[in-house]
């Protein structure tokens, strides 16, 4: 693909330097106060004690490996709608649209609840599993779930922008050289809106990284197996402050990793 | 398009309309005192039929509760949150509102024990606390950190000293346990919703609100964890006079006469 040129830089007039600087530095300090006073509670090395700590590295565990897996569901199944809403006219589709994005309004604790009236033991779905054996709640599938309702709306409204903003010049154009739908989509239409899907992958996948609330509503709480890294974070906080910040650090710390790792990805297209 | 400005029209409109009914109360009246109270999430049902009670005896008195599990709020109070009282659901967490210089003497005002509850529809047919020892129960808890999730584990080692239950069948009450929930509260509510098959809690718990969709085991007085519940006036409080006068008034009968009814053991 061929490499876009960059964009000229502007060399900012005093006044327009002023009015973009001046907020600009309020807002990182605003950003990066907080993060770097959480940072700086603890020594680096009692971070690193903790995070040796069995349950901290069970919970950094299950945190990444469930993430990753909702991740991947959230662009599996969000590409197709993404593509759907952004390309077509159907009726219904405003009321779909705004569907999609109801989870990141809806309090997570609430997604919860709703999650085990729908999928627990006695909930609207949940009740027919249970027939053939299968219960949800308080399984590390019920964290996927949880996470994947949560953070897919993050996908799916960004990979819809991206496609929505595409000339479909392009397309027709590779449509004209006999290329199929399928290869189209594959080799012209996928990697012109890549800055747009990994923008949404980094944040279905912080966003699924961060979930708290319907995670612990419809998954619970136990070592191992639905305690992730924010919950680990969340109950010992209740005894041990220092420990909770020990663990926040973790947190942080592989989340900017991973995002930073996405936006190198971003700038290599 | 035009679709959209109406609709922005409307919810404008709308905004405008709840924020002109908004405020009019508070006029008119000497400014009243408002008293902040940070009370153990349990105490939540009781404390709020108390205030109001209070407050037709004392219209120039507001009280705004802060519910939470005791350990948040001891935190909060430490993080300087504005507190005028602090009732506490165990010793622990008001002695340590007491040695950070936080609160002046605390009173016991109520007292608590433990009860198994059980989703009504009962679906692993539960009879007896040894039921619970039964493979694949899904117990819920609440944590450690949490004063109840203290006392469930109080509860179960005296259980297991007990020749009649014994180490193993705490054991096996405890492979059961499939959630350490954050508080009391979280576990009625899995219980209620027929997720968990049991779960341990206050008695205070089986409010009016859920009683009719739960259905309680007692736990026996010799196994069972007595919870006192302290109550101080904060050091850092503006209005001590008003924070005694609603400590005063929880401690009288009429206080105590609805923590009975919501099921708290009174004061030795």
């Amino acid at each position: 693909m061929a490499r876009a040129k960059p964009i000229r830089t502007i060399r900012p007039s005093l006044l327009t330097g002023f009015l973009i600087g001046v907020p600009a530095i309020l807002f990182f300090l605003f950003l990066g106060i907080p993060l770097a006073s959480l940072l700086f509670q603890q020594a680096p090395q009692r971070v690193w004690e903790e995070l040796l700590q069995p349950d901290t590295l069970r919970a950094l565990q299950l945190s990444l490996v469930t993430t990753t897996i909702s991740t991947v569901l959230a662009v599996l199944l969000g590409l197709p709608i993404a593509y759907l809403l952004a390309r077509t006219t159907f009726p219904g589709k405003r009321a779909l649209e705004t569907l999609v994005t109801m989870p990141t309004v809806l309090p997570p604790v609430v997604a919860g609840v709703a999650l085990l009236l729908a999928f627990g033991r006695v909930g609207l779905i949940g009740r027919y599993l249970a027939l053939f054996g299968i219960t949800l709640p308080f399984t590390t599938v019920a964290v996927i779930l949880a996470q994947f309702f949560i953070a897919a709306p993050f996908f799916i409204n960004s990979a819809r922008a991206g496609f929505a903003q595409l000339d479909t010049r392009y397309e027709l154009a590779a449509y004209t050289l006999r290329a199929t739908p399928l290869y189209t989509f594959l080799h012209v239409t996928l990697p012109l809106v890549r800055p747009a899907l990994l923008s949404g992958i980094g944040l279905a996948w912080a966003r699924s990284l961060g979930e708290f609330g319907a995670t612990i509503t419809f998954a619970g709480n136990f070592p191992g197996t639905t305690q992730t890294l924010p919950i680990a974070v969340y109950i010992s906080s209740q005894i041990d402050l220092d420990k909770a910040i020990a663990i926040a650090v973790v947190l942080l710390a592989v989340s900017f990793g991973l995002l930073l790792a996405l936006q190198l990805g971003q700038r290599k297209s | 398009m035009k679709l959209t400005r109406l609709a922005v029209t409307l919810l404008a409109t709308l905004c405008l309309l709840l924020a002109a009914c908004g405020n009019p109360t508070a006029e008119n009246k000497p400014s009243p005192i408002s008293l902040n109270v940070f009370a153990a999430a349990s105490l939540t049902e009781a404390f709020t039929e108390i205030s109001t009670s209070y407050q037709q005896e004392h219209p120039n008195i507001h009280i705004t509760y802060n519910f939470n599990g005791s350990q948040i709020l001891v935190q909060q109070m430490q993080n300087g949150a504005n507190a005028d009282l602090f009732a506490s659901a165990d010793q622990r967490n008001m002695q340590k509102a007491s040695s950070a210089g936080l609160v002046n003497k605390p009173e016991v005002f109520a007292r608590n024990k433990l009860v198994v509850i059980l989703p009504a529809a009962n679906p692993s047919n539960i009879q007896t606390l040894k039921d619970l020892a039964r493979a694949k129960t899904k117990i819920v808890v609440a944590a450690q950190a949490v004063p109840v999730g203290k006392y469930t584990l109080q509860v179960l080692d005296k259980l297991g000293k007990s020749p009649d239950y014994g180490t193993g069948y705490v054991e096996a009450v405890k492979k059961n346990i499939v959630s350490e929930e954050e508080n009391v509260k979280a576990v009625v509510q899995k219980v209620q919703l027929g997720e968990a098959d049991a779960g341990f809690v206050y008695s205070t718990d089986v409010t009016a609100n859920v009683a009719q969709k739960l259905h309680t085991i007692d736990i026996p007085d010799n196994f069972n964890v007595i919870a006192e519940y302290p109550i101080a006036v904060t050091k850092t409080t503006q209005h001590s006079a008003e924070a005694q006068s609603f400590l005063d008034y929880i401690l009288s009968d009429k206080g105590q006469s609805v923590l009975t009814k919501y099921r708290f053991l009174a004061p030795k």
